[in-house]
Order: C-alpha cells, then structure tokens, then sequence
C-alpha cells in the first residue's frame, strides 16, 4: 500500500483483459464520485447567508382560509421586490411555540406597508393538527404545507424551526436556527433589510 | 493532567507507527534486516500504548471525570462501573480508540509469529497493518479527541449526560466487541493478501498463513450480527431482530464476501485454481469493512446507528479510496502471476458448485450494496430522497438464500474434480427423500403457504445430508476398528475439523432459516387498549391485563409497568411484565416481555407512545412463530466456527 | 432529529395528563391493527428507518391518527399512501416507487447479477474445453460405491483420507 509500489505504468500488461480493467476502473471512479458528492452533501448543512433563491423557485398551495392576494397559493418568484421571510415551522414541533406568536406580532407590524411577506412553511405536519395550531396563536400570515417537502429539500433544512430572511432581489440575508428569542429580534432583522 | 498524558500517548502512537511503515519501508528498499526489525519492534510498541492511553480512558470514564467531554458525553453518577467501562466503545471517539486498540493487539501478535518462512512478507505486512493503524489513530488524534476538555471556563458539570440507555443492556456488552473484532481482524488476511501481492509470492502461502485469522474474524463477524439480532429483540421493542438498516447491512456486506471467501479458498487449497478470485475476495472484504465503517461513520447515510455528525468524512474517504485504487491496481499488476492452471471438468464437480455458492453470495452482496447506496444516488440525481426498506431486500434476497439452501444440500454430495447427474442423484435419493418428511408434516399441521414448505423442504434436506455425512464417517471407522460409534465420531471430526465443523455451520444456518421463515411467513400482530381485567386474544393465547405500576427505580428512571397472565385454553402459563423506563435525561425505553418456547413467542410491550392512562393501556402483542430457532441455530453456528477453527490433529503431528 | 426526540418526549408526557385532541377528532370506531397495518407499510418522514407504527415520536403519532381519520372518511389504502406520499415526499414508502429514475434500484441487481451468471457459465464452458476429456478419475460419489454395498463404508474412509493427504 505504498506509493512507489503502485504500478499505475503496467496496463498493457498480458494479464488481465483491456475491457475488464476500463470497466473497474470506471466502476470505482463512480462510486468514489458519488460518495464524495454525498460526503460533500452531507456536510453542506443548510443555505448559507448570500445564497441565491433563483434556482429553487416553489408555488406553494395555502391552507384553506388563507390568502395571498385573493390567490390560495403563493410562489416565490413573483414575491421579488418584497422582504420575504420564510418560517418552517410544524405542529409537532415543541419550540416553534416558543416564536409562533412573535412571528405573527411582527407579521402585524409589517404587513400594512406591504413591504415584506411572511410565509409559514409546514413541514411534514397533518393538517388538522396545523390548523389547531394555526388557530391557537391566531396565525395570519400565509401558510402552506410543503409538498412532498421540496422546499425543504431545496433549504435543506436541518431541522424546525428555521427561518429564511430574503432580500427583495431573492437573495438570503440572514438565516435563523432554532427559535426567536423576541420580536424585537425579527424586527431587527427585517428593519435592515429594509433599510438596504 | 491525566487527560493530557493519555492525549500525549496518542500522538506518541501515531509518530511511532508512521516511523514503523517508513522505515518498514526504506528497510525493505535498501534490503536491511536490521530496518525490518526496527519496524516490527515499533509496530509491537504500539500496543502497550495505546493500551496505556485506553487504560487512562477506562481511569477517567470511572472516576466520572466530568471535565473530560467524552466522560459526560456517555456515562453519569448512576451508572454501574461495568457500564461506564463499556461506554469505552459508547461513542464515536472512544470506539475509534477502541477499533485502534484492536488492531494493535491482532497487529502485535502476527508480528510476534515465527517469519523465518517469510521474511519477505514481512515488511508489507507491517505497512498494510501500520498504515489502517495509523489512519485510525489519526482520526482520533485529528478529530475525534476523547481525551478532549471542556472548554476553559466553563464549570465542570455536576454530571453527565450517561449512556444512550439503548446502550445499557447486557447484549451492548458484547455486540460491538465482537462486532469490531470481526471488522478489525480482516485487515490480518487483506494485508498479507496485499504483501503477497507486492512482493510476487502468489502461491497459496498467503492463505494457509491467514486461514485462522479468516476463520477467526468470521466467527467474531457472525458472532457480532447474531448477538446484534438478539439485541434489537430483545430491546428494540418491535417484535423483530433484522430491520435492514443502512448499517446492519454494512455488517452484512463484509460477512457476504468473507462466506464466499472461505468457500472459494478450498478451491484453491485442493485444486490450485481461483487464485484471482480469492485475491479479490480478500480485497472485497477488508474494503467493504472500512466502506461500511465510513457510511455509518461520516453522516452520508442516516440510520438508527448512525454516529453524530463528524468531521472525519474526509480523511475517511481518502484513506478509501487510496485502499480501493491501490489494491486493485496491485491486482491488476499482478494478474498474469495469479494465473493457475485451471481444470474444471464437471459443472456439478464440488468446485463448480462452490463456484455457484460465490456467485450467490455476491449476488446477495449486489443487492445489499445497491439498496444501501441507492438513497444517495436518487438524492443526487433526483433531488429526492427514497427508501430503501425491508420489502425490497426481502423479495430480492428471498429466492437467492433459497438457491444457497439448496447448494448446502446437495454440495456436500458432489466430489471434487467430477461428478455427474447421475451419481449426483444416487448420493442424494435418500436424504432427499427423507427431507421430503419435512413438508409433510407441516403440510399436516396446517401450513399451506407454498415458499414456506419449499423451504422447509430445503432445510431438512440441508440437516439430512449433513447429519448423513457424519453418521456414514462414524459408521465406516467404527466397522473398520470395531470402536464405539460415539468415539469413532468425535476422531472423525477431530481428523478434518474445517469439514466437519463446516457441516455444523450448515446445520446452524437453516435452524436459524426456520426462525427466520416462522417471523416472515406467520408472525401476526395486534394492538388493542385495555382496561384492567380486559383481555387480547392472538394465536389462540389469552392475555389478561391484571395492573398496572409505576415507580421510580434506584438510578433515578421512572418505571411503568404493567402485568399480564398468558393462558392458552384457560391453563395459565405465566406472568408477563412489558416495562417503559423513562431515564432522567428524558430519554425512554421500551421493554417487552417475552415468553418464549421452540413453537412460537408471544412478546408484548406496552405502548407508551399512544399515551399511558389506567382505563386504557395500550399494548401491543406479536406472535412469533418459531423465532426461538434463530438463536438456537445462533449458538450452534458459534460451536460450529469453534470445531472448524480448531488445529486438525493429523497436522499437529506433521 | 434527536433534539425532536427527546422535546416530543416530553409531549407524551404531557399529553399522559391532558385531553387527548386528536381522539376528539373523529375516527374512534377505527382500531389500531387496521391503522398499524398501514403505518406498518409507511416510513416515519421525519426519522431515519422507522416504521411509522412503531416509532415513538409525537409526530408519528399524528401521522396515525391522520391514516384513522383518512380510514374512517373511508380512503383505501391505497388513497391513504398516495396522500402521504403527495405530503411528504416518496422516501415515506418503504420501497422507491417504480418509475423513473428509481426503476434503477429494481433493474440494476438483476442485471448484474445475470452478467456475473454469464461470465461464470462462459469460464466453466472454457475450462471444460482446455483440458478436454482426457482423464476421469472416479471419486466418492462413482456408482460403484453407492451401488455395490459390498465395502462402500472403507470407499468412504479412502476417499476421506484422500482428502487429507491433499490438503497438506
């Protein structure tokens, strides 16, 4: 197993057959490929601050009793010019409580200028259960579930709550892990984006 | 202070076993003796540290050291000191040290044998060894520091977090020694495979060197995967043992190819032939061992084994591929040399059908490798993630252990060098005719299911010709000396032990098939809610739910458990007890209640998760028929590898 | 997912001491084997392998009592799945569905499986013809020692010492 013993020169040797080798070799450069790909995947984590949300365009269906402009769904694309904040959230999940009501508190605040979105991702959640949740904190703003959680799958979400501050060009500005500790704290975010 | 040291021994172990491969190296280059000797002597040093610095884990881990996060990532104050010891293995950094420690014992101790017969392999032997050694303690000293503090300034906790309870069982003990032991002791064969590569020696000497170790890492190998089984039985609360998960597989792949090889090795020995193709096994195996190893290990596959996220993937995957590239480049290089003079007369010769019993086990290795990989590509390719679960193995794998029935049944059978139909079919009339006994009878007691008595047909096919191969040895000394039968068996078994210990094996193979048909064909589940005094009626068992209690046990976990009579046509037979412990770091577990017998087993646990109130309980009942011969043929399969491993007596006095 | 077990644990716990709300919802008369016979066939979309009727995760037990609500609304099975698998992706069924790209995982094995059953049927054909029929040594299995009842017993004991000798 030492370099100076590889005999990388010798493949024309008798031995074994031309095809035979090509076709191990092949074999073998795939599957490190891969798993380097999947490595490299694994260690991505999440979208980082400053990453593009161009490529993973979504249409997303709304629950029913929500709106966004008369529509019962929402897509991303056309939100450009806007803030756009996107909150993945689910009823299972024990600290989405903790900033449900912060987030619509804020939602509140911002929504008569119609400068800024907010729109609740539910990821992989049954509906009756979202909408008990959705009534209690008396949630307002957009939500949807995430079908067949593409969009999660684009975020690569590590997990709920997360939530996603895009610029008006699409853009991630900033990206919280876990929940909001205050509404002051989303506003902060939001009030510097706006400010751009 | 300690902490330091034990850190400071792990380095000093690295620098010495990459002195030990360079200068195993520049010694067998500049063909010095002396530089040879020096590395093997370097390479022995490396045993008594890193057992020193292992000694110094085990120090910390019992005198709960808490400043050490290793200490409180996996033991607490209420741990029994047996169970801190075994928290050694019960993280990612300690198992690393672990896997080191073993592979510097199985290292140190070939080096220690007699080499006067192959001086030359010697050197290769060492930088193949050295090389694992080295990577592996690397990652510890790199990444995966178990000696690591808490940061500066932050208060030494009180306590610690403690032992995944799934962890604290008795089964845990033992499991992933044996299964690390399996793993670790592949890299004896592989590295003289790889040195017999290097320096030309292609004869068989390699093999009859490693043929112990071979056997020996296979034991701990399906000693691990059964030990694993009975575990998650007797554990993990679903009523199952084998749930073909990402990782249980990755234990699976290397015992596939390691089968294989021990079959195809006999080929060689007997007949010369199959030299390429047991290089390749050889170097399957150990591959397979550190791919698997790195799945579970690196966070590319998510599964319930999986180890917390790491930053070791990659060196991980360099050392893979630098193992991959440059074993086969070897192969190829070496290729012409391997060549044997081939004679292969009849197809149902005992090579040919050992040939077809390769076949089937890699085929088995095909499916198990595509399944376990194919959630990567689909999320690579498609962006989406799938599934690869239990109904796809089941169905792909079913008839292939099937056809390896069949193959242990009639193999035995054929002769080496040429056998034809017709005397295939005069050896096997009888026993087959005999096996035929089998479906009859479970035809009888109301089995109509068709694969379920094909199999059965098999199995009992398999144990007659066996138990026949023994009783026609035995027959034959005992009529030639006129010795007693019984005597006459164990010097037959004494005489060629790998045979006889291998019909064993066969034996314990298809008893654990019976379980194993019994749980996939009829095992039947039901989960109902009961009030106290309600019953749950399944397979004709009776179980009455007489209370319920909760308290908390000594170690500070909250226990619910709940009391059920099973009786079948109004007989009692006893008192079942399904339990759900909460431990105080919140983490829970179910524990199910067993009675188990040769027919069948009625395992109950107690639902916790559907919520627990005394009006209704939940409780979930399965019956496992037959399960119990998986174990049975458990133990047997450990007996069997004991026979096989053992020194023929005829040899010893050659 | 970890961090979720351990804080939906503490759910269970709670909800061992509230109202049970989803049981309020509908779907009483559906009993838990026909549920579990379904979740038997799900993935858990949040865990890794889990079986939906034995993982222990609050989430999962939502995902139950949705399967009982969707049963006693009257879905099939085969509704049901199609739900879960529009909701939460493909990867909650325990095989890949079988079309497009994942035809792969269902083609792949057999067909390599088959090449590798060609290439040993093509190197027996070769190695059969190499050496040709020159030579036949009878061995254990040869009619005579089956038939001829005679002394097949030291027939047995030759051909076993035989093997002996070979392998040294």
């Amino acid at each position: 197993m030492t370099e100076e013993n590889t005999p990388e020169n010798s493949p024309q040797k008798r031995g074994m057959p031309l095809w035979v080798q090509i076709t191990v070799w092949s074999v073998l450069v795939a599957l490190l490929v891969v798993v380097f790909m999947g490595l490299q995947r694994a260690q991505e984590g999440n979208v980082q601050t400053g990453e593009e949300t161009g490529k993973f365009d979504f249409t997303m269906p709304l629950f029913e009793g929500y709106y966004h402009e008369g529509a019962q769904e929402i897509s991303l694309t056309d939100l450009r010019g806007k803030i756009v904040v996107l909150n993945f959230w689910a009823s299972w999940c024990v600290t989405c409580k903790d900033e449900a009501v912060e987030l619509e508190e804020a939602w509140r605040y911002y929504q008569p200028d119609g400068e800024v979105v907010f729109i609740g991702i539910d990821y992989v959640d049954t509906e009756p259960e979202a909408r008990v949740y959705l009534k209690r904190y008396d949630i307002t703003y957009p939500n949807g579930p995430d079908m067949g959680t593409k969009i999660s799958q684009a975020f690569r979400i590590q997990g709920v709550p997360e939530t996603y501050f895009l610029d008006r060009d699409g853009v991630v500005k900033h990206v919280q892990l876990g929940p909001f500790q205050s509404t002051a704290q989303i506003m902060s975010i939001i009030d510097a984006l706006l400010a751009e | 202070m300690l902490p330091s040291l034990g850190y400071g021994i792990l380095v000093i172990t690295m620098l010495v076993s990459i002195y030990s491969v360079s200068i195993a190296i520049y010694g067998e280059t500049t063909k010095s003796a002396a530089m040879v000797e020096s590395a093997r002597r370097a390479m022995l040093l490396t045993l008594p540290l890193i057992t020193a610095a292992s000694l110094i884990l085990i120090y910390l881990l019992i005198n709960d050291r808490y400043d050490v996060e290793y200490v409180w990532s996996v033991t607490n104050r209420t741990m029994p000191t047996y169970l801190k010891i075994t928290a050694w293995w019960g993280g990612q950094p300690g198992s690393l040290l672990f896997w080191s420690w073993l592979l510097s014992v199985f290292t140190a101790s070939v080096t220690l044998r007699k080499w006067d017969r192959d001086r030359e392999l010697l050197p290769w032997v060492l930088v193949v060894t050295g090389i694992t050694l080295t990577f592996f303690i690397s990652l510890i000293v790199f990444f995966e520091n178990p000696f690591k503090l808490i940061p500066a300034g932050v208060q030494v906790p009180l306590d610690g977090r403690g032992l995944n309870p799934l962890l604290r069982h008795p089964g845990m003990i033992i499991h992933p020694p044996a299964q690390y032991l399996g793993f670790v002791s592949f890299t004896i064969p592989f590295a003289f495979a790889i040195a017999a590569l290097i320096t030309g020696r292609t004869d068989d000497r390699w093999i009859r060197i490693t043929r112990k170790w071979t056997l020996w890492a296979w034991l701990f190998l399906s000693l691990g995967l059964v030990l694993g089984m009975r575990w998650a039985y007797d554990v993990l609360g679903w009523g199952g043992y084998w749930g073909w998960d990402p990782v249980e597989i990755s234990a699976l792949m290397p015992w596939l190819t390691g089968t294989a090889f021990l079959h195809s090795v006999m080929i060689q020995e007997k007949r010369g032939m199959l030299k390429h193709w047991n290089m390749i096994l050889i170097i399957l195996t150990f591959n397979l061992v550190i791919f698997g190893t790195f799945l579970t290990r690196s966070g590319v596959l998510s599964s319930v084994h999986a180890f917390a996220q790491s930053e070791i993937g990659p060196l991980f995957f360099i050392f893979i591929g630098a193992t991959f590239v440059i074993s086969f480049a070897l192969l190829i290089h070496r290729w012409e040399d391997l060549k044997s003079g081939t004679e292969m007369k009849s197809m149902l010769s005992k090579e040919a059908l050992f040939l077809l019993n390769n076949l089937l086990f890699l085929s088995l290795l095909v499916i198990s490798f595509w399944g376990v990989i194919f959630p990567l590509l689909s999320e690579l390719f498609t962006g989406s993630k799938v599934t690869v679960g239990p109904p796809f193995y089941e169905r792909a794998t079913g008839p292939v252990w099937g056809a390896l029935m069949l193959l242990m049944g009639i193999a035995p059978l054929a002769a080496w060098g040429r056998s034809t139909l017709k005397t295939l079919g005069r050896a096997i009339w009888k026993p087959a005719l005999a096996a035929l006994l089998a479906p009859i009878l479970a035809f009888s007691v109301g089995i109509r299911n068709w694969v379920a008595l094909i199999s059965f047909t098999l199995i009992a096919l398999v144990i007659t010709v066996s138990i026949r191969e023994f009783w026609r040895g035995a027959r034959a000394r005992s009529r030639k000396s006129g010795g007693n039968f019984f005597i006459e068996l164990w010097n037959l078994i004494k005489r060629n032990r790998r045979r006889y210990g291998g019909y064993i094996i066969h034996i314990s193979m298809v008893l654990m098939g019976i379980g194993i048909i019994g749980i996939e064909f009829f095992q039947t589940d039901t989960q109902q809610h009961l009030a106290i005094g309600e019953t749950i009626e399944i397979s004709g068992y009776t179980l009455r739910y007489d209370r319920l209690d909760q308290f908390r046990h000594e170690d500070g976990r909250l226990i619910t458990r709940g009391e059920m009579t099973l009786s079948k046509d109004g007989k009692f037979l006893e008192t079942l007890a399904p339990r759900f412990d909460l431990y105080p770091d919140g983490q829970p577990m179910t524990i199910p209640a067993v009675r188990s017998t040769l027919v069948d087993d009625v395992y109950v646990i107690l639902v916790n998760w559907e919520g627990i109130t005394a009006e209704s309980t939940p409780f979930k009942v399965y019956h496992n028929p037959l399960v119990k011969w998986v174990w049975i043929g458990g133990y047997l399969f450990v007996f069997g590898i004991f026979i096989a491993v053992g020194s023929d007596e005829e040899r010893k006095k050659v | 997912m970890k961090k979720l077990n351990i804080l939906t644990l503490f759910i269970i716990l709670l909800s061992l001491f509230s109202v049970n709300t989803v049981a309020a919802q509908g779907g009483g008369d559906i009993s838990d084997d026909e549920v579990n016979a379904i979740a038997s066939e799900l993935f858990c979309p949040v865990c890794e392998n889990t079986p939906l009727d034995v993982c222990e995760t609050q989430a999962c037990k939502q995902w139950r009592e949705l399967i009982r609500l969707k049963l006693s609304e009257g879905w099939t099975d085969a509704e049901i799945k199609q739900y879960f698998v529009d909701n939460y992706g493909a990867r909650v069924l325990a095989e890949p569905p079988k079309e497009g790209f994942n035809l792969l995982v269902y083609f792949v094995p057999p067909a390599i499986i088959l090449i590798g059953a060609v290439i040993l049927f093509r190197a027996f054909k070769e190695w059969k013809n190499d050496n040709g029929e020159k030579d036949a040594p009878i061995t254990e299995a040869s009619p005579k020692s089956t038939r001829e009842t005679s002394n097949p017993k030291d027939d047995y004991l030759a051909k076993f010492e035989e093997e002996l000798r070979k392998r040294e």
